[in-house]
């Protein structure tokens, strides 16, 4: 079981990676990105505090954090619009501990079963899982990519031709641990990225003026902005709690709240897109406007890793199949320890 | 999100056992609870019932012991309450003394006025009303007008309450009134004060209305020269609307603004079996009612630690009411008329008729998205 940090800690990390990428990130960035541009400078300083192995336990060179602390990082990430692939690495360089494998330095890049490669051609290594839960530690130089386009978040992916010879093979607890992984990494940028959204609408409903007052100042606009505030806040609580049960009873066991938080942000993210963009109106319609570098990026990841309606037969599927009587008992003891899944 | 804080809580320790106790309990006593029963459950009234609860320890279970409280913490409080809505128990003749009239009475009440009342709201044997909304006043509350004018030993009510849930069937209510009136309309919150009104008082006459369903849920209150002693005032003279509006942070706080209408997910479930598009929305539903869950308890944690979460209230009443609201019709959509059983049916056109008043009792939608706005910033 990974542990957790307290909250202490937990509140310096966050303040950290905040710090980072409020000093060095920004719209520039993620249109650099876009444009196939790898972040050298903020990835040289995320390693330098540490970042891309935080995940790995402490026996090989990690800092041992669990899940809820990666979902703390991973939020001020998305609200930053994840300019570099951290939470791949982070997930990466965690999968590659849990299957006993020692993580590299560098940008570890992950590879799941059918999904594109964020970065793959950076990547000084690859994780590659299979569905059956083996991973594979491959040098990235041996790895033949092709471009993975037409993502409607335009970040850099690829996907692997051939990926040659692994260098280390190992197993992970359960075979849904990674796809879980990577569900709860792009619930929690999710939950980020609308958080931005949302400050950047308020702020200009509070600006923008129109027959004589703010925008804000109308409560058609004002219900709007809640609503989307509170999807906001449905997002970030439910990626956190699907942290916390990673962290307590595995990530292969965790799908009923990794799996949640998926379908929760996945459908905060459209519908609080689309406030935003209504209360931008016209201007954040625009390409210049960086409105879109965020709701952009929300439709990528709420497809990444199974959609809302994937998760939500899975969740459906397993609640059937055990009855409306175990229905409300199965829900209270998830997080009384005597869960099942 | 400025301000706005969900902090993740466990249920306690305790809350195995505490489960177990209820689930064994709720099972024998809702063994003849009809569909309608549970479709009202928290806005239904069953004395009987309540007693029950008391007897048990159920019912002010974080109070002080000096007046039969259980001194218990406020999360396996919230562990009790869960249980009982999930069940669709008919907990509305202890619900709103043990949410808010007591506490209400505990923090600002007189010795005297604990020492009288505490004790039987624990046993389940005295039921509270909420005298708020007046027949001119509904959201805009503090511009209400039911005025309470000194007289000697006491006060004289004159006016109208409406929309009382239960109140033909309670003891007392808590009845915010005008007992100063300004002539400026911008200081409408001043001049208001709480008072413990005897709802079979000289002077009060109660008509109950009938609800949509064809129930007698709520009413219309009359008080014609009605007399309260000096000693029923509730906390300062003026300072009603401070204390009214704290008050709601608890009202707002509950579980059963999510889980209302939960007994009928329940009950419907096993009918959804062959139905193709159920899993989805089925999952739908349960990511939505894991996750309000979680910010429910993360407002009952606030409220342990002494925290007034009145706006993080705010937001998961409104979500919740949301997800409330959206699961009948979701159900609807799914359940096949022909062969759904009769009680499950009912439940759903009970569900259908109720789920209208979740957005409206307690705040409406429009109102507490308002609060959220302003908690954001817009003005």
């Amino acid at each position: 079981m990974a542990g957790d940090a307290d909250e202490g800690l937990r509140g310096i990390l966050i303040e950290q990676v905040d710090r980072l990428l409020s000093d060095a990130a920004g719209p520039a960035v993620l249109r650099a990105a876009e444009r196939g541009e790898w972040p050298e400078a903020l990835w040289a300083e995320a390693e330098a505090l540490g970042l891309p192995l935080a995940l790995a336990p402490e026996a090989m060179g990690g800092a041992g954090l669990g899940w809820e602390d990666a979902v703390a990082v991973w939020q001020v990430l998305g609200r930053h619009g994840a300019p570099l692939p951290l939470a791949h690495g982070m997930a990466a360089a965690a999968l590659l501990g849990l299957a006993d494998i020692e993580p590299p330095a560098g940008f570890i890049a992950l590879a799941l079963p059918n999904e594109p490669v964020a970065w793959g051609r950076r990547a000084g290594h690859v994780a590659a899982v299979d569905g059956a839960g083996q991973v594979a530690l491959h040098d990235g130089a041996g790895v033949e990519w092709r471009r993975s386009e037409g993502a409607i978040s335009r970040e850099p992916a690829d996907r692997a031709a051939s990926f040659g010879a692994p260098l280390r093979t190992g197993r992970l607890p359960g075979a849904e641990a990674a796809r879980n992984a990577g569900a709860l990494l792009h619930a929690a940028l999710i939950a980020g990225a609308l958080e931005a959204a949302l400050d950047m609408a308020v702020d200009y409903a509070n600006t923008r003026k129109q027959f004589g007052r703010p925008i804000g100042a109308f409560q058609a606009v004002q219900q709007q902005l809640a609503v989307c505030a509170s999807e906001a806040a449905a997002a970030a609580v439910a990626a956190a709690a699907a942290g916390r049960a990673a962290d307590r009873r595995g990530l292969d066991d965790a799908g009923f709240e990794i799996g949640s938080a998926k379908v929760v942000a996945g459908e905060a993210a459209g519908t609080g897109a689309a406030i935003a963009h209504q209360v931008f109106a016209a201007i954040g319609f625009t390409d210049d406007h960086p409105l879109h570098l965020f709701t952009r990026r929300m439709w990528s990841w709420r497809d990444a890793c199974g959609a809302e309606r994937v998760w939500a037969r899975r969740i459906g599927e397993a609640a059937l199949a055990r009855g409306g009587d175990a229905l409300w008992p199965d829900l209270t003891a998830r997080n009384e320890g005597r869960g099942n899944a | 999100m400025p301000g706005l804080r969900f902090d993740l809580r466990d249920t306690p320790p305790e809350a195995p056992a505490l489960r177990a106790e209820l689930r064994a309990f709720l099972a024998e006593a809702g063994r003849d609870w009809s569909p309608r029963v549970r479709a009202y459950s928290w806005m239904g009234f069953d004395r009987e019932f309540s007693r029950e609860v008391g007897k048990r320890g159920w019912i002010g279970m974080t109070w002080p012991a000096a007046y039969g409280g259980g001194e218990r913490t406020a999360m396996e409080r919230y562990v009790v309450l869960e249980e009982m809505l999930a069940a669709g128990a008919p907990v509305g003749a202890h619900w709103i003394g043990d949410r808010q009239s007591g506490p209400l009475i505990l923090r600002l009440g007189t010795e005297e006025q604990r020492r009288e009342f505490i004790p039987r709201i624990v046993a389940g044997e005295l039921a509270f009303a909420i005298g708020l909304s007046e027949p001119d006043s509904g959201s805009d509350l503090a511009s209400l007008r039911t005025k309470a004018e000194r007289v000697p030993g006491g006060w004289r009510i004159n006016g109208r309450k409406v929309w009382t849930t239960n109140a033909h069937r309670c003891d007392f209510m808590i009845a915010l009134l005008r007992t100063s009136s300004s002539p400026d309309p911008k200081q409408k919150h001043q001049g208001l004060s709480q008072f413990l009104v005897d709802c079979r008082a000289s002077g009060i006459s109660i008509r109950p209305i009938l609800d949509l369903a064809g129930e007698e849920g709520f009413n219309e209150i009359t008080f014609d020269d009605v007399f309260v002693p000096d000693s029923l005032l509730v906390g300062k003279e003026g300072a009603g609307w401070e204390q009214a509006t704290a008050e709601l942070a608890f009202e707002r706080a509950g579980p059963e603004r999510y889980l209302s209408s939960l007994p009928l997910l329940t009950a419907a479930l096993d009918d959804l079996r062959d139905e193709p598009a159920a899993p989805e929305a089925v999952g739908r539903l349960l990511a939505r009612a894991g996750t309000l869950r979680q910010m429910s308890l993360a407002v009952a944690g606030m409220l342990q630690e002494g925290i007034t979460p009145a706006r993080e209230a705010a937001l998961v009443k409104d979500a919740g009411n949301d997800f409330e609201q959206a699961l009948p019709e979701r159900l609807r959509d799914l359940l096949d008329p022909i062969r759904t059983p009769p009680a499950v049916q009912e439940m759903l056109a009970d569900m259908t008729m109720v789920a209208r008043s979740y957005s409206l009792r307690g705040g409406t939608r429009e109102i507490l998205r308002g609060i959220i706005a302003r908690q954001l910033g817009l003005r």
